[in-house]
């Protein structure tokens, strides 16, 4: 299927020189949840507001929904809405108002029923005929989410959707991104918060410096990079690894009750049967046992530090 | 065409322009009114009439003129300011809108609050002198071209200020003193030799020279020159803002 959005060999020079985007080559998949994870000043908020039609690029081509932003750019952007990362509202404006212009700006006939639901699903109805000044900052999140919403895109960009929300905000901000995606939206968020990404996402791009490093299935990436560790919690404390056992990837823990096995979940042979039997020869018992894996922002960091694989491995909970 | 989008904009101006009417309509009203009393009746009791004319109607189509400049800059300038300064003009340029959309939704509401305000001080002027406008559809035309014309000036400047003070130094520095020294109360004529050759150079002497002979059939300079130079700069301003649209001046990083 033809990609909902597809980038190519984009760059972006800022008139300051700063290279901020560097030959980005992305597709997105319609109707997916796609993640664009990178730590701060990686060039997120650049590509999404290149793709909106906010910041000229420099080189290099974007297609939305096979329209391309600049040559079709009325075509491309009333399929597309956009929350920012900074919220920014005509105080004066009331909620109401302020979400029908933006629903007539982007060239929608008037349609007062949709917009109720809109402003309904995110607890906005109540506070319509309020001045956007009077809202807290929650609420005011919640304005630019209704105003993105309001001439029903197919594509909707978030861009750090959570950074500095509270939970309830959160909660019913991914409430509503799943209904929209069983909706057929497709949604673009950036985050440099991996639990979201982890939570929501499809899928996952990493952007680092201006270059996607990587882009996968984000569970194929949790497996592929993801190294597990099989922890034995042994009946009797030893002293040390016996030679025996020393061409295996093992660690005895400080208090030498535990021994600590890391493994590819990938490879063929994950060595687990043959130690496993190994320790039964030798006499070693063990009354528990426990794997874990490491989590998204451990691949994450190594990627992003150019490590290839994550060695010290923190456990995020028994998913043995 | 983004009918939609174009009046959104021009209705949101609008709006607010509505939300402070009192504000936006007395002011002028009060002032203009001001200047009736001082010009019109303390002075102008002892002025000779110009062309025929008497001087407190004299004075009516330049006064008009003086606040059609300022308020179509303050207008245009502000109207496109503020979602810069606010930062929500990211949602006018991510919508699948046109830079002509763009310029005639704010400029249009702009000069359109310049029109309404126009005929508000005609009225008024009409209360304390009386007059009569010789060539009524020259006069609208007059008006609007003007209005459009300095709305879509104000739009620029919006554009191009960095700040509030930047906003405030072309009507102040340049427009003001431009309008009092264009004849807005007396005939280029009565200005001796030399400097009714300088005053060719300031625009606003066609148009306020135009103006006036749309209600009493006297000018400075042929009523012809007069609406060639007021498209001139229409032009100008129009280049100028394609210019803008489509380097993204000041509006695309
Ligand atoms: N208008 C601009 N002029 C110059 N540099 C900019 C501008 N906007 C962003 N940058 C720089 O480009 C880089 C990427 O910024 P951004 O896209 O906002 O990153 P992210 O959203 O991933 O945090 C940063 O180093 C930032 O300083
Ligand atoms: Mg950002």
């Amino acid at each position: 299927m033809q990609p909902i959005i597809s980038v190519s060999n984009l760059t972006k020079t800022y008139a300051s020189g700063f290279h901020a985007l560097k030959g980005i080559d992305l597709e997105i998949r319609r109707g997916e949840i796609f993640a664009l994870l990178g730590p701060n000043g990686a060039g997120k908020t650049t590509l999404i507001s290149i793709i909106c039609g906010i910041v000229t690029p420099t080189s290099g081509t974007v297609l939305a929904d096979g329209h391309d932003i600049i040559k079709e750019y009325r075509a491309a952007r009333s399929k597309i809405g956009l929350v920012p990362q900074e919220i920014a509202n005509d105080a004066f404006e009331s909620v109401w108002a302020t979400v029908k212009f933006s629903r007539g700006l982007f060239g929608k006939p008037p349609n007062d029923a949709y917009l109720e639901q809109v402003l309904k699903d995110l607890s906005l109805w109540d506070k319509k005929d309020n001045s956007i000044l009077s809202l807290s900052g929650g609420m005011k999140r919640r304005v630019m989410i209704a105003k993105a919403l309001s001439h029903e895109p197919q594509i909707l960009f978030l861009d750090e959707p959570t950074a500095g929300v509270d939970v309830e905000l959160r909660r019913d901000m991914w409430d509503m991104v799943r209904r929209l995606r069983a909706n057929g939206v497709t949604i673009i968020l950036t985050t440099h918060y991996i639990e979201e990404a982890e939570e929501m996402a499809d899928r996952i791009g990493i952007i680092n410096k201006g270059e996607i490093i990587l882009v996968e299935d984000k569970r194929t990436l949790m497996r592929k990079l993801g190294r597990k560790q099989l922890t034995l919690h042994l009946q009797h404390p030893l002293e040390r690894i016996s030679p025996e056992l020393a061409h295996r990837n093992l660690e005895l823990s400080a208090d030498g009750t535990a021994l600590i096995y890391t493994f590819d979940s990938q490879q063929e042979s994950t060595g687990i049967a043959s130690l496993l039997r190994q320790l039964n020869e030798l006499g070693i018992d063990f009354k528990d046992l426990n794997t874990t894996e490491s989590s998204l922002e451990e691949i994450f960091v190594s990627l992003v530090k150019r490590d290839a694989v994550p060695n010290g491995l923190a456990a995020t909970g028994g998913r043995a | 065409m983004n009918t939609y989008g174009l009046l959104a904009i021009y209705r949101f101006e609008m709006a607010r322009w509505f939300r402070t009417l009192v504000q936006s309509v007395l002011s002028p009203v009060i002032s203009t009114s001001l200047y009736f009393v001082v010009f019109g009746a303390a002075i102008g009791s002892r002025m000779a009439q110009i062309d025929g004319v008497s001087y407190g109607a004299f004075i009516v189509p330049g006064l008009i003129m003086l606040s059609i400049l300022t308020e179509s800059i303050s207008n245009g300038s502000f109207g496109i300011y503020m979602p810069r300064y606010s930062g929500t003009i990211y949602e006018v340029l991510s919508a699948p809108l046109s830079p002509f959309e763009i310029v005639t939704g704010y400029v249009g509401a702009a000069a359109t609050k310049s029109v309404l305000l126009g005929l508000i001080i005609l009225a008024t002027a009409r209360l304390f002198v009386p007059f009569e406008i010789a060539h009524p559809f020259w006069m609208v035309t007059f008006l609007v071209l003007t209005s459009i014309t300095f709305s879509l000036f104000g739009f620029l400047i919006g554009i191009w200020a960095t700040g509030w003070e930047k906003l405030q130094i072309v009507p102040v520095l340049v427009v003001t003193p431009l309008a009092f020294l264009g004849g807005s109360f007396y005939s280029i004529s009565m200005l001796p030799p030399l400097w009714q050759k300088i005053a060719l150079f300031n625009p606003v002497v066609y148009l306020i020279s135009g103006f006036r002979w749309s209600f009493y059939g006297i000018s400075d300079v042929a009523v012809g020159v007069s609406l060639a130079m007021t498209f001139l700069f229409m032009i100008i301003c129009l280049a100028i803002a394609w210019w803008v649209f489509r380097t993204g001046y000041r509006l695309k990083a």
